[in-house]
């Protein structure tokens, strides 16, 4: 047994489309080390978003084993696995997912109302997660009123806010300007190198990938791991 | 913030649809409030009758008279405790358009056969010596402004007097007030004063009110009045003051069939409505709750989040409805003095409008909160 933070054995996923059966993974083997910055490449539809959703405990594999922190979490029931990723998972998304009738502030303290802090405790941990993000001064404003690059910024104060060990992050700058892209991948950076967290990036862009630590090359349900500097 | 500010946020994020969702449970339960009301009042002259007490009419139609005779015959029948007659005195004050409820009876045996007509026992002793006094309900005469000692003049629209004139004047000698949903708009008369003075009909009676001793002897009373008068000129129908009531009011039509088809009609709709809308909220929503979930929030979350967003859409919809229907009870309470007994918003129907207002939430919520409930992420985050 390693020590490993995440790892996959032998996983299978498959789906049905009519009367065709897709074989997405057959036998995938995968190890992430704590504090790791990996990202994911390969082409669309080789099942990188699925391998996000999985390690996420969003979907569930078909076959095989999927361990954190030595645990396995793919048989956990839907309840276990909701309450398993509030403790340990924050999710990134391509298009932030900020819900938009609340204000910045409530976005970020969403992950909060899991947990048993008061609302003073919540309070200030949702400014600090504001003020990693660089966006103390827009606690108050609504998704509507803010830049994407501003929204994924905050989605990333929501995501790390209950400090969870694990950030998987899905395309987190397709939709967003170079410039800015570069300002989100150096908060990842930032939170992999000087917070110790551990970073899954899916990414189509290879400028991005450079901000890993290691890129895994994902195709036809296999890896072809080539390490890169960071 | 909590999961209530979530509902809440949730809820008012579609600020037009909001309104007009909350504008149409508003009205809907405003006339369910305001309709409820009116049939409980249409029907409280049923409801409120005494299982002892008949009503004898003229068989032909309640219109027709009976002989004064009858009054003193009926008395020998075996069961019967007592009996007291009355007139349709076809009143008004001032203006025909005033109508005013007005009976011309035997005031001793009726203040006995009406308990539920309650004055003080000084006022009944001044109505009763007093041949032209008059007792009036407190309804009528806060309606008028009418107290204790004023001289009124009674118009009639059916009687005048010997000397021409249609109008008797009357002083209010007692103020009766009731218990229930008892009419408080009547305005009783003297019958010998009545009597002796109109130009026709006279020592006729309208209708006769007998008292059994026991419900179980109605039928046999009701046999025996009926028996004693038939093949006369005036052939008796006795029935329950309970079955008269039903006659009477089954000459407007079954208006409580009416009002249920209007109120059902009005809360399907509003269910149609208000359920389309929730739907319509948790497709649009679906992404929402598939972040939700993947943040680590529980099926059972969502699914109290969306019904809640249900519920608080009901019940303040439905209390703003029911806080106007006061004042909609109260409108047409001033608009149908001396036609029906005042109406209010009666504890049942505030109780049976939060009762809908809870059914609405729920059944409008439940299928929205279990497809949020349902709601896979991996399928939603595909499908968005």
């Amino acid at each position: 047994m390693s020590d490993a933070l995440i790892r996959l054995e032998g996983v299978k996923k498959s789906f049905q489309k009519g009367q065709e059966r897709i074989e997405i993974f057959d036998g995938l083997d995968m190890e992430i080390e704590a504090g790791d910055f990996v990202a994911i490449m390969g082409p669309s539809g080789s099942g990188k978003t699925t391998l996000l959703n999985m390690l996420g405990g969003v979907d569930q594999p078909s076959g095989g084993a999927i361990y954190f922190e030595g645990d396995r979490i793919d048989s956990l029931s839907e309840g276990k696995l909701a309450k398993w990723r509030a403790n340990n998972v924050g999710f990134i998304f391509q298009f932030y997912n900020l819900m938009e009738m609340l204000t910045a502030a409530r976005n970020v303290e969403l992950p909060l109302l899991l947990t048993k802090l008061s609302g003073a405790e919540r309070k200030k941990s949702v400014a600090a997660a504001l003020e990693l993000v660089g966006l103390a001064d827009r606690a108050k404003h609504v998704p509507t009123e803010l830049s994407g690059g501003q929204q994924q910024r905050i989605a990333i104060a929501r995501a790390i806010v209950s400090d969870p060990k694990l950030l998987l992050c899905d395309e987190p700058t397709g939709d967003l300007d170079r410039v800015t892209a570069t300002e989100i991948l150096e908060i990842l950076q930032l939170l992999n190198r000087d917070f110790g967290k551990t970073i899954v990036m899916v990414t189509h862009d290879p400028e991005a990938a450079k901000y890993a630590k290691r890129t895994l090359h994902l195709d036809k349900g296999q890896f072809d791991e080539r390490e890169l500097a960071a | 913030m909590t999961l209530a500010t979530i509902v809440r946020k949730n809820l008012t994020r579609k600020r037009l649809r909001f309104a007009l969702t909350l504008i149409s449970i508003l009205i809907a339960f405003f006339l369910f409030s305001v309709l409820q009301s009116f049939r409980e009042v249409w029907q409280s002259g049923i409801e409120n009758a005494s299982d002892t007490r008949l009503v004898t009419v003229n068989k032909i139609n309640f219109t027709q008279p009976l002989p004064f005779a009858y009054f003193n015959r009926v008395q020998s029948i075996e069961g019967i405790e007592a009996v007291t007659h009355a007139d349709w005195f076809g009143g008004y004050f001032q203006d025909p358009q005033n109508f005013v409820q007005t009976f011309a009876v035997n005031a001793v045996e009726w203040i006995g056969l009406y308990p539920e007509m309650i004055s003080p026992p000084e006022q009944v002793r001044a109505f009763l010596d007093n041949r032209a006094g008059a007792m009036v309900g407190s309804g009528i005469a806060t309606r008028y402004g009418w107290k204790l000692g004023d001289r009124i003049p009674l118009s009639s629209n059916i009687y005048s007097q010997t000397d021409g004139s249609s109008v008797w004047d009357v002083q209010i000698e007692a103020i009766y007030t009731v218990e229930d949903q008892f009419d408080d708009t009547i305005v009783l008369l003297h019958y010998d004063y009545f009597n002796e003075s109109r130009s026709f009909g006279n020592d006729m009676v309208g209708w006769l009110v007998i008292k059994t001793a026991a419900p179980e002897l109605n039928d046999s009373v009701i046999a025996a009045v009926d028996a004693m008068f038939a093949n006369s000129s005036a052939e008796t129908d006795t029935v329950t003051e309970k079955a008269f009531g039903e006659q009477f009011q089954n000459q407007f039509g079954n208006i409580s069939l009416i009002l249920t088809l209007v109120i059902s009609g009005a809360l399907v709709t509003i269910l149609m409505i208000v359920g389309f809308n929730m739907v319509l909220a948790q497709r649009e929503r679906i992404k929402e709750m598939a972040v939700m979930k993947t943040l680590g929030f529980q099926s059972s979350a969502l699914f109290g989040i969306m019904l809640g967003e249900a519920l608080l859409l009901s019940f303040v919809g439905g209390t703003l409805g029911l806080l106007a229907s006061m004042g909609g009870v109260a409108l047409i309470s001033m608009l149908t003095v001396g036609i029906l007994p005042a109406m209010s918003l009666s504890f049942q129907t505030v109780l049976q409008t939060y009762g809908l207002m809870l059914a609405l939430g729920l059944l409008t919520g439940i299928i929205p909160a279990y497809q949020a409930y349902k709601t896979r992420i991996a399928v939603a985050f595909a499908r968005n």
